[in-house]
Formats: structure tokens, C-alpha cells, sequence
């Protein structure tokens, strides 16, 4: 951080002064003049969290996604059915148990042992050879969309959410102030609030993972030269299989939670799929921060685009890519590569 | 190297149709009497279907073949050409279409459809490798909500029905007969446009560029300058393959260039083969034979005729996973094992 105002001293004045104003528009009453261009302030704010919130959603599924890559180059064009497998198997473990919480466990265990299986069957099989594993993901996600349509069907799926976690909560953000001076607090939906720090927790742990532990460092190193790793001893393949199940396994868990206030149906694995690659394109291959901030930036702008600019707004997020592109192929995050 | 080639050819070369094969000419023969012995099914729904899908798939050929790039965009870039073509001239959206003459409409959707795969090229050769599926994967399907949701200017979610082909020379080219010569023209003409550029010294270079840029570009040849006008080059081809496909389903949505036609025309192309531009139109025959038969196949095995998709799918993993050049290395290894077989002693050389 600190580096980075030190090299673009008029970029970091820009972006603090953006946050700041941000910040402002979140917690301060809007004054009058305000609302007339922009409408109600509680719309904009819940365009806003309804965006993190999404945005927590596309970070729990990208996170998988960008984690595979950075250490496999395999481009997991499978990820967005594995996404649709874990909210299809959460679904139906809830509705047989009842038990939500028990489900994330169930299906992180079963999507990340598809995941082993996939990684040991038949990526182990072309390592190094990118385009064919690629090829291969394709191939996999057609025939895993059909085997799904197979079972379930063409009809959307919701999962319900366990009682301690529906109905609104109250939010210490200011909404309005009514003529009386009485003064009104945001509610939003609990459950979704619960969902954000679901996935703001795991991106921490994962980030503490990365950082502080032996696993994590053995990954960092995978990521920055896969073959010296191996030559050093380190049994890689292990360290792949690993990563792989807990890719997917993150990715399953995404399909719960999308389950749970989204809805599921055949063309969602395509569209998180597609979440998934902007964010990391957005945010730099491999990078775990990186997913973190394409994730916020894609979410948000989705949410505040269907406000403002419904008609546009998925045109939006591709326009952020195409921009991001162009001046900063390597992503806002990416290393040099 | 090429210098003595050059000499020995001089010497004693056969007229041009000595040195076509053999093979080609019984195709050439077979391709020219399909009518006489098919029915109007199989001659455009099958055929004309294969060599229009093969078209596409053949621009991805070169792009992915000769220039080492990958694109999922080629579908996109065909919508664009029909689009155009439904917006200049004339559709069932009176409201939209501008009617112009043809030889106005058609020049100009395929030169809109290159500019755009041109400027999208731009953008995709910044990066390499798998960054590149990625990246026109995400422009594609841009394009595609981009179209669903724009009323204006692509109708939206509907789109145009009603695009017809012109009544030119006197002859209804959307007839099942006219229309199949007219496509197996145009492929004809691509399939050799291709074989020529990719002898040309631009298509060279462009070979040399996929195989090891940084010399190329120590070399002075201009690497990016080669990738963005193999992208055009790709474009043209997948704009009038895209202009066929809509005078073919008489109309065109925002469907036709969504992600699974993008993949299914990857599919096509690695199925076929990439390594040679006859690779493309043998996948595509593949999958539209898969299409239009295996219905009947699996609902006279007891299955639901819905799971065609799998068997592609399926069909597309087998095909990547145990031969990476396609149906056409196959092929290849096939001749190759039994020429061994026939003289063992020579140790394979014929």
C-alpha cells in the first residue's frame, strides 16, 4: 500500500478521494438535492449491498478458479459446473435433512472429492500441455450441463433458508430521515449479511493459509516456479490434488450459497463460469486478493448497473474487463507475467 | 532449402490438375452430383449446414492452427455478419432494416463483421495461450447479452426472422439445390483461400510466429502487426460463413452467437482437427450428422432422443483425450501404422 502511494501519488489521491466520497454516500443522510438526481438513497444503498454482497458470491466461486489456475495453469472452464453440482447437492441434502449449515460440509466434501478425481484421472494425465487440458474442462462441462439437465431438470431451484436466518436485519447505516427528525436504520436481508461474512472469514483464512502456513508456502512457491518445487523434493502432485478439492470444493459451496439467494437452474454454470473468468481477469490470475477486488468491482458494478442502467447492466461488467484489459492486461492485482 | 525445391520443381512439373490427388477429385465429382442423389433434407439441412459451420470453424482453424490462437470469438463474429446483413438489407423488422441493395449489404456486413474481429483481435493478442480463450470467450458472450438486451439496433431478444438471400441471376437462392452450390462455392473458395494465405510469405511468417515469436520479432517481422490480420483474415471467412447461416434459418437471434455455438464451433474444429483447413469441415460433417441422427439413434435404444449433447460431448472428450490433432490424426496414425506394416524392413518408410 504504502508503496503504492509512493509510486502513483496522483492515482492514490484520486482513489482515496473515491473512497472517501463513497464512504460518505453509504453513512451520511443525503441531502436533498442529491436524491433528486440520484432517487432514494435506500435504493442506492441497497444496490450497494446487494453488489458486496454478490460480490462475496463471485469471490468464493473465482477464488477456486483463480487459485487452479495460478497453481496449475489449467484454465478450469468445468468450474462453473461444479458451482452448479454443489447448489443441486445442497439442495437436495437440505430438503432430505434439513440441516443448511450441514449441507456447506456435506457438499464441500463431495464436490472436492469430484474435484480429486478430475485432477488425478485426467489432468495428471497432459500436464503441461495447457490447450488439451483446457479442451478437456470444455468437454467436461458439456457433458456434466447435460448430465444435470438429465437429473434435474429445466425448472429453478431455491434453498431455503433455515429460520434463525430469515427475515430482515437492522443495519447502523442511515436509510432516510423522516420530516419528524426520526431517523431510519437500512434492513436488509440476515441471511445475506451472514453470507458476506462467510465469505469475507474464508477469504482471510485462505489468505492466512497462503501466508502463514507450510501448504501455503509450498503453493506460493508452486505458483512462482512449479518445476523448481518439484525438484526440491516437494511431492507436487499431492499439492495439485489438494489445491484441485479445495478449488471445487470452494466452488460447491458457491453453488449453496447462489442456491440460497439466487436460484439454480441449467445456463448457471455458464453464467458464474463467465463471473468467475472476468473477476479474475479483472482482479490478475492467481491472485487471492485479486479475486477479492475483481469480485467487489464486478459485483458492485452489476447491482449499481441494474439500477441505474438496467438495460446495460451485464454489458457493463465486460466493459470494466475490456478497459482493464487494455491498459493493464495483467490485471489490477497481477503480478508482472 | 527452398531455393533448391524451387529448382527441381522447375524441372519437370506436371500440369495443375496432374498435381491435385486423386482423392480430391472424387470428392470434387461426388460434392458437384449430391444433388442428383440426395433428397432436399439432406442436401440443406446436412450438407449445407456441415459446409457453412465448417466455414466458421475452418476461420478458427487458421487462427488456432497457423497462428497458435485459440478464439471462442469466430461465432460472434459470423453473428455479426448475419446481423448486418438483417439490419442493411431486408427482414421481418421492417422497422429496423434499411433495405439497401445487396451489393451494398452484403460488402458491408462482412467489412463491419472484420472490423469488429479486427479490434477484438487488437485486444486479444495482448495476451497468449489460454489468457486468449478467455478472453474472447468473455467478449463473446459480451456480445451476446449485449444483443439480447439492445432493442434498437439488434431487436433484442427476438431478433430478425424473415432474412432471406437475394433473388439474383433469376434463381431463388434459399431453394435447397441453388443454396447448396452457393455454400459449397463459398466454402470451396475459403478452403483454398486458406491453403493459399497459409503458403503465402504473410501466412509464413504467421506460422513462424506461432512457433517462436521472439525470434520472429529479433527477425524484424512485426508480431503483433501478423496476429491482428490473421484476425481479420479469420474474419472475413466467419463473416460470409455467418451471412449463409442466416439466409440458411431465415432468421437470426442473439442465440446464434451465444457461448454454446461459440463452443460447439471449437468443438468442431478440434474435433476435425486443426492441424489442416479440410480438418474443420470434417468435424463439422461429424457434428452435424451427430445432430440430425443421433435423436433417432437414442430413441431406438430406449433413451431420450434430449441427450445428444451428451453423446457430443462425450464424443468431443474421447476425441481430445486419446488425439489431440482430431479425427484427421487419427487418420494420419492409421496410414502411418499400416504403410509400416506393408514394408517393415525399411523401418516405416513406406
Amino acid at each position: 500500500m504504502g508503496e503504492f502511494m509512493q509510486r502513483h501519488p496522483a492515482w492514490s489521491v484520486v482513489l482515496t478521494f473515491l473512497a472517501a466520497v463513497l464512504l460518505w454516500a453509504i453513512f451520511a443522510p443525503w441531502p436533498d438535492g442529491l436524491e433528486e438526481v440520484f432517487g432514494r438513497k435506500r435504493i442506492f444503498l441497497n444496490a450497494v449491498f446487494s453488489g458486496v454482497t454478490l460480490g462475496g458470491l463471485y469471490f468464493l466461486v473465482a477464488s477456486g478458479f483463480t487459485l487452479i489456475f495460478g497453481l496449475m495453469r489449467n484454465v478450469n472452464l468445468a468450474h462453473g459446473s461444479l458451482y452448479l453440482i454443489g447448489g443441486y447437492l445442497g439442495f437436495e441434502f437440505s430438503e432430505a435433512t434439513g440441516l443448511w449449515l450441514l449441507s456447506f460440509v456435506f457438499v464441500f466434501i463431495v464436490v472436492g472429492l469430484i474435484g480429486v478425481v478430475l485432477q488425478y484421472v485426467v489432468f495428471r494425465r497432459m500436464e503441461g500441455e495447457d490447450l488439451r487440458q483446457t479442451l478437456v474442462t470444455i468437454g467436461l462441462s458439456i457433458v456434466f450441463a447435460d448430465i444435470l439437465l438429465w437429473i434435474w431438470g429445466g425448472q429453478s431451484y431455491t434453498i431455503l433458508t433455515p429460520d434463525w436466518l430469515s427475515g430482515p436485519t437492522k443495519l447502523p447505516v442511515i436509510s432516510s430521515i423522516k420530516s419528524n427528525g426520526e431517523v431510519v436504520y437500512l434492513s436488509y436481508p440476515a441471511v445475506r449479511i451472514a453470507i458476506l461474512a462467510a465469505a469475507i472469514v474464508i477469504g482471510v483464512l485462505m489468505w492466512l493459509a497462503l501466508n502463514r502456513t507450510r501448504i501455503g508456502m509450498l503453493i506460493r512457491a508452486g505458483v512462482d516456479d512449479r518445476e523448481m518445487l518439484a525438484a526440491s523434493g516437494v511431492r507436487i502432485q499431492f499439492v495439485f490434488v489438494a489445491v484441485f478439492a479445495f478449488g471445487a470444493g470452494l466452488a460447491g459451496i458457491g453453488g449453496i450459497v447462489g442456491g440460497t439467494f439466487q436460484s439454480l437452474s441449467p445456463g448457471e454454470d455458464v453464467r458464474f463460469l463467465l463471473a468467475s473468468l472476468v473477476v479474475v481477469i479483472v482482479g490478475g490470475m492467481g491472485s487471492i486478493p485479486g479475486a477479492a477486488l475483481g469480485a467487489l468491482v464486478i459485483g458492485l458494478a452489476e447491482q449499481l448497473g441494474s439500477v441505474y442502467a438496467p438495460t446495460y447492466s451485464v454489458v457493463f461488467t465486460f466493459l470494466i474487463m475490456a478497459v482493464v484489459l487494455a491498459f493493464r492486461p495483467q490485471g489490477l492485482l497481477g503480478g508482472g507475467r | 532449402m527452398a531455393v533448391v525445391v524451387q529448382a527441381s520443381s522447375v524441372e519437370r512439373r506436371p500440369a495443375w490438375y496432374g498435381r491435385v490427388p486423386s482423392a480430391w477429385w472424387v470428392i470434387a465429382v461426388v460434392a458437384l452430383l449430391m444433388p442428383a442423389v440426395t433428397n432436399d433434407f439432406i442436401l440443406f439441412q446436412v450438407f449445407g449446414w456441415a459446409l457453412i459451420l465448417g466455414m466458421i470453424a475452418l476461420s478458427l482453424q487458421f487462427l488456432a492452427g497457423y497462428g497458435g490462437m485459440v478464439s471462442l470469438l469466430q461465432m460472434t463474429v459470423a453473428g455479426i455478419g448475419g446481423y448486418g446483413v438483417a439490419i442493411l438489407g431486408t427482414s421481418g423488422v421492417a422497422a429496423i432494416s434499411l433495405h439497401l441493395p445487396w451489393w451494398i449489404y452484403i460488402p458491408v456486413a462482412i467489412a463491419i463483421a472484420s472490423l469488429f474481429g479486427t479490434l477484438v483481435g487488437a485486444l486479444a493478442v495482448r495476451t497468449e495461450g489460454i489468457y486468449t480463450i478467455m478472453i474472447t470467450l468473455a467478449i463473446a458472450s459480451a456480445f451476446f447479452y449485449f444483443a439480447r438486451q439492445n432493442y434498437v439496433i439488434f431487436n433484442g431478444y427476438s431478433g430478425f426472422n424473415l432474412v432471406v438471400p437475394p433473388h439474383l441471376f433469376g434463381v431463388d437462392w434459399r431453394q435447397p439445390m441453388p443454396f447448396y452450390y452457393l455454400a459449397l462455392a463459398c466454402a470451396v473458395l475459403s478452403y483454398l483461400a486458406v491453403r493459399y494465405v497459409a503458403r503465402s510469405p504473410f501466412g509464413l511468417a504467421l506460422q513462424g510466429v506461432r512457433d517462436n515469436p521472439r525470434r520472429m520479432a529479433a527477425l524484424g517481422f512485426n508480431v503483433t502487426a501478423h496476429r491482428i490480420f490473421a484476425y481479420t483474415f479469420a474474419s472475413v471467412i466467419a463473416a460470409v460463413g455467418g451471412i449463409l447461416l442466416v439466409w440458411q434459418n431465415a432468421q437470426i437471434s442473439p442465440g446464434t452467437a451465444g457461448i454454446p455455438a461459440a463452443i460447439d464451433i471449437l468443438v468442431i474444429a478440434v474435433v476435425g482437427g486443426i492441424a489442416r483447413p479440410i480438418g474443420p469441415f470434417v468435424g463439422a460433417l461429424i457434428y452435424v450428422l451427430l445432430r440430425a441422427f443421433t435423436p433417432d439413434v437414442l430413441t431406438a435404444f430406449g433413451m431420450s432422443g434430449e441427450r445428444f449433447k451428451l453423446l457430443i460431448g462425450i464424443g468431443f472428450l474421447v476425441i481430445v483425450y486419446f488425439s489431440p490433432d482430431g479425427v484427421l490424426g487419427l487418420w494420419d496414425r492409421w496410414r502411418a501404422s499400416r504403410n509400416s506394416r506393408v514394408d517393415p524392413l525399411t523401418g516405416g518408410e513406406r
